[in-house]
């Protein structure tokens, strides 16, 4: 398990970005929680919120993730290259 | 008057969703499905309503899955054609899995409902699990731990069933098959998911000794079903309004960490690791059952009425027993991935070192 620098950078700023959207979700959770309620009451075009949200979220935070783990080595197997003589 | 209400999201209360999407998840990209069947008790000991706690699940599952299956589908593992298929009869199965619930209900109440999720549970753990564990075993002790499967008798029947008109290739298979036996797979897939929130249960080891897909792949088109399932099922109950998107995304925070670890662990170990750590769970939680039934009963009256102390330890106890089977499937894929991949880097040398080749 090795250090990796190069998927530094994208798990930084996807890192970032993961923590700006989970702050933004909790600053509104009132709004969210209203809308639900809202939905709840008969407004049901509210329902893309939270699938909107799930598509965001698991694009940007996935991307962190698999970056996170790659900076920290634990990437997949691979095959064995010999070296060309 | 509003009967839904979302509760306050508590630092523990997010740690512990955390903690347990970290878990579930790893869970889920190591065999296509098994993570969230925890979930649902969990958020609801946390004081969240039944429904929402079912709706909040199913909302987390469907980006997980997809995030697994993108990550999997990079190691070549992904069947999206037949994931697709699947995944279309299982959104009919949840639907019609939903009508079943409710209408026990109606009849029989809550507890109904219980015993009938239970009554499920015994029945395809106890065949499904055992039946999946004594293969890992076989395949074990037989020494067979090439990433080569064998193909079932039965598979090889269905493959070998020509019905025109029907016929499709998948390449998991590298056959073709009628969709008229994936219709009534799909189908049960969706039906215990909705009864169960696991119907990979089903959908995985239907796709292994039914179909003829190796362990690895199915596992991994599992995650193409739960999203199409999982999709399908938030739209339906966010048109209700009874997601609460910030507990989803909470486990997701987690999950994604865990699910992105089983994937890459699903490289480092052969075809029966797979089928070791889904038995293991599937033999677990089915004692867990075992807490739950005796309260069921008691309070249907069906058996001597038991003190609410003693009915509130035993779901505990059956809580703590579904827990136990996530942290074993977990511990195995951990173990599994550090001795993997341990292994590998000494292959690695030692090539390298008959190459004339330092690293």
């Amino acid at each position: 398990m090795a250090f990796d620098k190069a998927s530094l950078p994208k798990a930084l700023i996807f890192g970032a970005i993961s923590a700006v959207l989970y702050t933004l979700m909790f600053v509104y959770s009132g709004e969210l929680i209203e809308l639900a309620h809202l939905t709840r009451q008969g407004e049901h075009l509210w329902f893309i919120v939270p699938i909107l949200i799930a598509f965001v979220f698991s694009y940007v935070h996935g991307t962190f993730t698999g970056a996170f783990w790659d900076t920290l080595g634990l990437k997949p197997a691979q095959k064995y290259n010999k070296k060309k003589k | 008057m509003d009967i839904i209400s979302f509760i306050d999201v508590t630092f523990t209360n997010a740690l512990l969703l955390f903690l347990v999407g970290i878990v579930g998840g790893m869970v889920s990209g190591f065999i296509g499905s098994g993570g969230a069947f925890v979930l649902t008790p969990a958020m609801m000991t946390l004081g969240v309503p039944g429904i929402v706690a079912v709706a909040s699940n199913i909302c987390h599952k469907f980006p997980k899955a997809l995030v697994g299956a993108i990550k999997r589908n990079k190691y070549g593992h992904v069947d999206i054609k037949l994931g697709i298929v699947m995944g279309i009869f299982a959104e009919f199965g949840m639907l019609y899995g939903k009508t079943v619930m409710t209408n026990i209900k109606n009849v029989y109440g809550d507890v109904g409902t219980n015993l009938y999720v239970s009554f499920i549970f015994v029945v395809v753990l106890g065949i499904v699990g055992t039946f999946v564990l004594r293969d890992a075993r076989r395949m074990f002790k037989a020494g067979d731990t090439g990433q080569e499967f064998v193909v079932t008798k039965l598979a090889k029947w269905v493959q070998s069933i020509n019905i025109p008109g029907t016929m499709m290739h998948f390449d998991s298979l590298k056959a073709r098959v009628s969709v008229l036996f994936i219709v009534p797979l799909g189908f049960a897939t969706g039906l215990l998911a909705s009864t169960i929130a696991v119907g990979g249960f089903i959908g995985v080891p239907a796709m292994i000794y039914v179909l003829g897909a190796p362990a690895m792949m199915a596992s991994a088109t599992e995650l193409v079903i739960a999203f199409v399932m999982g999709f399908g099922g938030t739209i339906f109950y966010a048109w209700d309004g009874v997601v609460d998107v910030r507990l989803a995304m909470i486990i997701l925070l987690g999950s994604l960490f865990g699910i992105q670890l089983g994937a890459v662990g699903t490289t480092y170990v052969k075809d029966y690791t797979v089928k070791l750590v889904m038995g293991v769970i599937m033999v677990t939680v089915l004692f867990s059952r075992f807490f739950y039934i005796p309260g069921y009963l008691s309070q249907l009256n069906l058996i001597e009425t038991m003190a609410p102390e003693t009915l509130k330890t035993l779901k505990m106890l059956g809580d703590a027993t579904l827990f136990l089977a996530l942290a074993l499937g977990a511990l195995i894929i951990v173990s599994a991935l550090i001795k993997g991949m341990a292994m590998h880097k000494k292959q690695h040398e030692e090539l390298a070192a008959l190459d004339g080749y330092e690293d």
